[in-house]
């Protein structure tokens, strides 16, 4: 945390500026473009690419996640909103194969989902999580090499000898990976270590390191997450580049504000149930959605204290996943 | 008239700096697999010793049983094949321990591996002693290079004997591309990633078993090259030379952080030479050179509990 980051030209950029401040430019266009040939996950197919139905999620007596249905078609970005408990980050934990359902299934492009977290990946599911999970002793750019693993193809041996097929994968990697980190725009910390990052630059290159997967569907757990406004906004740039890409994008996150100026969609989930569904404006209008965020008109409230239980065992489910 | 006292005190202790670097490099080899394992699962492997010493009888066997006598007693030939052999039984023994010891108690509390540890170590020594003909006593190990010494002209010379430097040359390649491996590869990638994180791991497409395995198999292959150095070295082997040189390397990866790479091989080069030195100038000698061992040990974990390379904790921003 307290060295400086030094950038390549060997210039020490203004440290208390440096370490508290994060990007917040949107991806350059050239590299967006580039990125999009290289990763080529758009094929401009009409059907819904990822498709949830009846999703249900039980533990123990606890009903985490009840009948959750969710189609994303490409290119699209939806949001997934509710309070805290509500099951989002038990959803995400379905749809990447870290929870097997209890009852219900998940369809990708047509194929029912793997339950292995690694076969998900390869099939083109990634995603970020909410407390940042990067390998923190491991450099930026080794983060998202590492991210480039599923795609990458070397053996034991042509590794040992540094043999020419060995050879051109490193090479191939290394330039998407330089690639990636000029497009959430980190180029300066390629070479630190990611503990080392400021924390809004940590998101990032969570983000980074997914798109390096090439998923073709990007789930993002509160990308804004303790960021300020200026980052907020270089967040919702960077998640239309990414939809750019042809990436179709799940997103939860608790500002509103943030979900209804940047989604296609925004689903509602409260206490595991999928309460509204429906472009931001008809969210944002809907009675229930106030209800559900700003808590009922008094009276109400002290009737569901009682039964409080169902809140907290809740949120207890959704601590398992991390 | 002092110079000329200087110079046999200089020769000598020259002499035990290179004996020391030979040891030192040896320990290095073995402690580069306690400190992967350890980096990888969290588990002192106290078995990894007798892996190095399973080794020397491979390569042992398949000089005495396999290999015709023309060819076992060719350097050029005998040397490599007997290095490939110990590599080979080394790891195959170092993966079964693995996958029928250790994985099933992946998920166990960690006091339950390190027993097994300690139990597999025993199980090992003795099946060599109940089943390697003649293991009851130490057995005679060929010297598998050229024989004879460079002497540097100091005082009553220092003889550095060809083996001896082939031994320090080969850890040291070993231990650099070992390096080379985890740093620049994919799967060196993986397995760094697998010890950060394991989850993510998985979910980047890593699978955690194999790498594991890898981590094993790699540690295994260096310990069995120890393993018939060391016998090529000192020319005799018995099976207490596992637990004798576990113990060192143990306490190698130790003292250079363990999970660190070059910190093994630091440590090791450290007791090689703190071993040579006490033996040769204090009060005791040899008898007493295991304790200055530990001594330096005690002393550098009081000053700096993580040793030298060691990340003093892992913080997470």
């Amino acid at each position: 945390m307290s060295e400086n980051p030094q950038t390549a030209d060997g210039a020490v950029p203004d440290p208390g500026a440096e370490v508290t401040e994060s990007v917040t430019e949107a991806p350059p266009e050239e590299v967006t473009a580039e990125l999009a040939d290289d990763m080529h996950v758009a094929t401009g197919t009409r059907e819904p690419i990822l498709v949830s139905s009846g999703v249900t999620m039980q533990f123990g007596g606890l009903r985490a996640l009840n009948d959750v249905n969710l189609s994303l078609h490409e290119g699209e970005i939806i949001g997934l909103i509710g309070p805290n408990g509500a099951g989002k980050t038990t959803f995400f934990n379905c749809l990447t194969g870290l929870y097997t359902p209890t009852s219900g299934q998940v369809v990708l492009r047509g194929k029912p989902m793997p339950q292995d977290p690694a076969r998900v990946t390869e099939a083109g599911v990634a995603r970020t999580f909410q407390n940042i999970r990067l390998f923190p002793s491991m450099t930026a750019t080794e983060n998202v090499l590492v991210g480039r693993h599923v795609r990458m193809k070397q053996g034991p041996l042509s590794s040992l000898l540094h043999g020419p097929r060995f050879r051109r994968s490193e090479a191939e990697a290394a330039e998407r990976a330089e690639k990636l980190l000029a497009f959430v725009g980190l180029t300066r910390f390629s070479e630190e270590l990611a503990r080392n990052l400021p924390y809004g630059d940590q998101r990032r290159l969570e983000i980074a390191r997914a798109l390096a997967t090439d998923p073709s569907v990007l789930l993002l757990d509160e990308p804004t997450a303790g960021m300020n406004a200026q980052e907020t906004e270089a967040t919702r740039q960077l998640i239309f580049a990414i939809r750019d890409l042809g990436v179709s994008v799940v997103v939860i996150e608790h500002d509103t504000k943030f979900i209804f100026t940047l989604c296609d969609r925004v689903l509602v989930l409260v206490q595991g149930e999928l309460l509204v569904e429906g472009s931001p404006d008809e969210v944002r209008g809907d009675p229930r959605v106030v209800e559900a965020y700003l808590g009922a008109p008094p009276e109400e409230v002290s009737a569901q204290l009682q039964t409080g239980g169902a809140t907290v065992g809740n949120g207890t489910a959704e601590g398992k996943s991390e | 008239m002092h110079a000329v006292e200087e110079t046999p005190r200089l020769s000598t202790f020259l002499s035990q700096i290179a004996n020391g670097l030979v040891l030192g490099s040896l320990i290095a080899l073995i402690a580069l697999g306690y400190t992967m394992v350890y980096g990888i699962i969290t588990l002192i492997n106290f078995a990894h010793g007798e892996i190095f010493m399973v080794g020397a009888y491979g390569g042992l066997a398949t000089l005495t049983y396999i290999l015709p006598t023309a060819i076992a007693t060719t350097w050029y030939f005998a040397l490599p094949i007997a290095l490939v052999a110990g590599a080979l039984v080394a790891m195959l023994i170092a993966v079964a321990m693995e996958r029928f010891a250790y994985r099933p108690l992946r998920n166990a509390p960690r006091l339950a591996p390190l027993i097994t540890a300690l139990g597999v170590s025993v199980a090992l020594q003795e099946a060599m002693r109940v089943f390697y003909p003649g293991a009851t006593a130490a057995l005679p190990f060929p010297n598998l290079f050229v024989e004879g010494a460079v002497v540097i002209p100091i005082g009553d010379g220092v003889v550095i004997r060809y083996v001896g430097i082939l031994l320090v040359v080969m850890s040291l390649v070993l231990a650099f591309g070992l390096e080379r491996f985890i740093e620049r590869t994919r799967l060196g990638r993986a397995m760094r990633a697998t010890s950060q994180d394991r989850d993510v791991a998985r979910l980047m497409g890593i699978d955690p078993d194999r790498v594991i395995v890898l981590t094993f198999a790699i540690g295994g292959a260096l310990a069995g090259v120890a393993g018939v150095l060391y016998g090529s070295y000192l020319n005799n082997i018995n099976i207490d030379m596992g637990f004798q040189n576990g113990i060192f390397a143990f306490t190698a990866a130790v003292l250079g952080g363990i999970g660190n790479i070059r910190g093994a091989v630091v440590g090791g080069l450290m007791i090689g030479l703190v071993k040579a030195l006490a033996g040769q100038y204090m009060p005791g000698g040899t008898a007493y050179d295991y304790v200055w061992i530990f001594v330096v040990l005690i002393a550098v974990l009081v000053f700096r509990p993580q040793g030298f390379f060691g990340e003093s904790e892992r913080v997470r921003a």
